[in-house]
């Protein structure tokens, strides 16, 4: 088929204009992939183009970039699936880590988040004689987190790394789950206590990029709001995050809808006076537009209902806890 | 035809504009709509209640499920978060069995029963789907032409993909610029139509929320648009409410309307600003009025 393919440039020897797009017109197999078509491009027509790749296989996890805007692996991106024969594909490079040249990133940001969260095993006593034993089921479940193969991708199309280069990210906060969550690990609550600060677990947006990207499953939102349930059942309730979950939640199983007016108070902590006169100015304007939810915060018909429905479910999850 | 009705908390809520202005246009539409916030049907989570009890908020979903199945009518919301929550709920139950047993021995309570037959659908998706974008046309009393809108979809309504079915339905991933189109407005394509717009952490991370909201909209103005369009309701809050933090953050003028879809879709089947609740937004919708010659 024929396609064309547009490739972001980033030449930083070049002051005048270091970043272009440019494009390259070629006769590929449907069954080709993107990453083939670019080294078809770099080897027959262009040697200038830079990027990185090594098993063609999904495995290594080098070839992360944005194909038509998403980050993908471009050796597992088929190219029929991205493009109809005469079309176009664009390729940049990945998202929120410093271009080095055209599609090849510099991953300091990616590497430093994952060691940020210490992952590796940490097992407190004496060590056992051969090896540590684990259930089978605990090892099932933690398998998918271990399927990550570093790309990248869920970093490179974070919404809040893209705005805050502070924040954990998907990647390491997935890895941070695995050992979270391993039943050999003793370390859940000084890992838990640093994963609720500012920068962690409650600054996901919970906007399913990094699950919508990952191209081997590993869901990094999903792990992330499993360490925020985790989190506030080893106690570490003292922020706005898990304040707002717990609001919002007793304003559900109480009324069967959101009070809007009394959760973002809830959140901040009701003593927290500089963060509620922070929404003053918001609270005006909205109050002066008549844009605010009822006064008088009224559950939803037959609310008997919703109440017995919670206890019923409080119930059985309270005899699953015993 | 006829929708068993989710308006969803905030509709009625902090955006109190959008519940009116969608009954005027669905009635308009010919969409007759038995709400089922009358019936007792709860907030769906949000995706936050299924941050500390997914069991819980799957029971709450399913119990509306339940409730549409009663009334044997297809299921509709007006809210790209209700959209997702709802979907992804859904799921969890078609796809397990055992699952959906035991969501619905707790729901026996009330005498209901979900049997896995529910397709929640935003309107949005009504629109392309039941309507049909041809048949739309022929409501638009008031072309917007000379209007330019940009998307902005929500997240929960473009992810993930898989509980959103776009594989059997690809028309999704861009309905809502046919829906623009149809009603005559000239489609302004921005990279930030699919990010999220910050509501989520407002309370956590104020900074990085309304620097979301400061991105999104001031990339929208500098491509030449009139206004924001969305079919969900939290973002409407985060872009439209914190649009003035936004633009002392970035401290530079900003200033474009976010307007809620069916809005949009009133202004153009003849209904006047006040009829679709335009002068209740925090960023004033005046010069979108002008440019569609509408008086505000």
């Amino acid at each position: 088929m024929q396609i064309t393919v547009s490739v972001r440039r980033y030449n930083p020897q070049d002051k005048e204009n270091p970043s272009y797009w440019q494009e390259y017109s070629l006769d590929v197999e449907e069954t080709s992939s993107v990453l083939d078509s670019l080294i078809k491009i770099r080897e027959e027509e262009d040697g200038s183009l830079a990027l990185r790749c090594s098993c063609r296989s999904a495995i290594c996890g080098s070839c992360a970039m944005r194909i038509n805007g998403h980050a993908k692996l471009a050796c597992n991106t088929k190219v029929s699936d991205v493009a109809e024969d005469g079309g176009t594909i664009t390729v940049e490079p990945a998202g929120v880590m410093p271009v080095v040249k055209d599609l090849v990133v510099d991953q300091t940001l990616f590497w430093d988040k994952v060691r940020q969260v210490s992952p590796w095993l940490q097992p407190e006593g004496e060590e056992p004689e051969a090896e540590y034993l684990a259930p089978n089921s605990d090892m099932t479940h933690l398998a998918g987190v271990m399927a990550c193969i570093m790309c990248g991708a869920c970093v490179s199309d974070c919404t809040v790394l893209e705005m805050d280069p502070n924040f954990i990210g998907p990647a390491a906060l997935a890895k941070a789950y695995r050992f979270a969550a391993d039943p050999r690990d003793d370390e859940d609550a000084s890992r838990l206590a640093a994963l609720s600060e500012y920068g962690g677990v409650w600054d996901c947006t919970r906007c399913y990029e990094c699950v919508e990207v990952c191209p081997k499953g590993v869901a990094p939102m999903d792990r992330i709001m499993a360490l925020r349930d985790k989190a506030m059942e080893a106690g570490y309730t003292n922020n706005n995050g898990a304040r707002h979950t717990d609001a919002f939640e007793a304003s559900v199983s109480h009324s069967g809808r959101l009070n809007e007016l009394t959760l973002p108070i809830k959140s901040f902590g009701i003593l927290n006076l500089p963060a509620q006169m922070s929404m003053a100015p918001v609270a005006v304007r909205a109050l002066m537009r008549r844009k605010i939810p009822p006064i008088i915060h009224k559950s939803v018909p037959g609310v008997k209902n919703v109440r017995r429905l919670v206890e019923s479910v409080k119930e059985e999850q309270q005899g699953e806890g015993e | 035809m006829k929708y068993a009705f989710f308006p969803g908390c905030v509709s009625r809520g902090g955006c109190p504009e959008l519940y009116p202005a969608t009954i005027k246009v669905c009635e308009r539409l010919g969409l007759e709509l038995d709400g089922l916030d009358k019936r007792g049907a709860t907030c769906t989570g949000a995706g936050v209640l299924q941050e500390k009890n997914l069991f819980l908020g799957d029971v709450f979903n399913a119990r509306t499920f339940a409730m549409a199945e009663q009334l044997d009518l297809p299921l509709m919301t007006i809210c790209s978060t209700c959209q997702g929550v709802m979907s992804q709920a859904n799921k969890r139950l078609k796809d397990d069995a055992d699952y959906l047993a035991r969501v619905n021995a707790h729901l026996a309570l009330e005498g209901l029963e979900y049997k896995g037959t529910a397709q929640p659908r935003h309107l949005l998706w009504t629109l392309i789907e039941d309507v049909g974008v041809e048949e739309l046309k022929n409501f638009v009393i008031r072309p917007l032409t000379n209007l330019r809108v940009a998307p902005f979809y929500g997240c929960y309504i473009v992810r993930p993909t898989d509980a959103l079915e776009f594989k059997l339905y690809p028309e999704r991933e861009d309905s809502l610029e046919r829906v623009m189109e149809a009603l005559g407005a000239e489609v302004v394509d921005f990279p930030g139509k699919t990010r999220c717009c910050g509501f989520p952490i407002l309370t956590i991370n104020e900074r990085n929320s309304v620097k979301m909201v400061a991105r999104h909209t001031s990339d929208a103005k500098d491509l030449g648009a009139d206004a924001l369009v969305t079919p969900c309701p939290l973002c409407h809050l985060n872009l439209d409410g914190y649009q003035p933090k936004a633009m002392q953050q970035a401290q530079r003028d900003i200033d474009i309307p976010i307007i809620h879809l069916p809005q949009l879709l009133g202004l153009a089947m003849g209904f006047d600003a006040k009829e679709m609740g335009l002068s209740r937004h925090i960023i004033s919708a005046k010069r979108v009025l002008s440019k569609i010659k509408v008086p505000a």
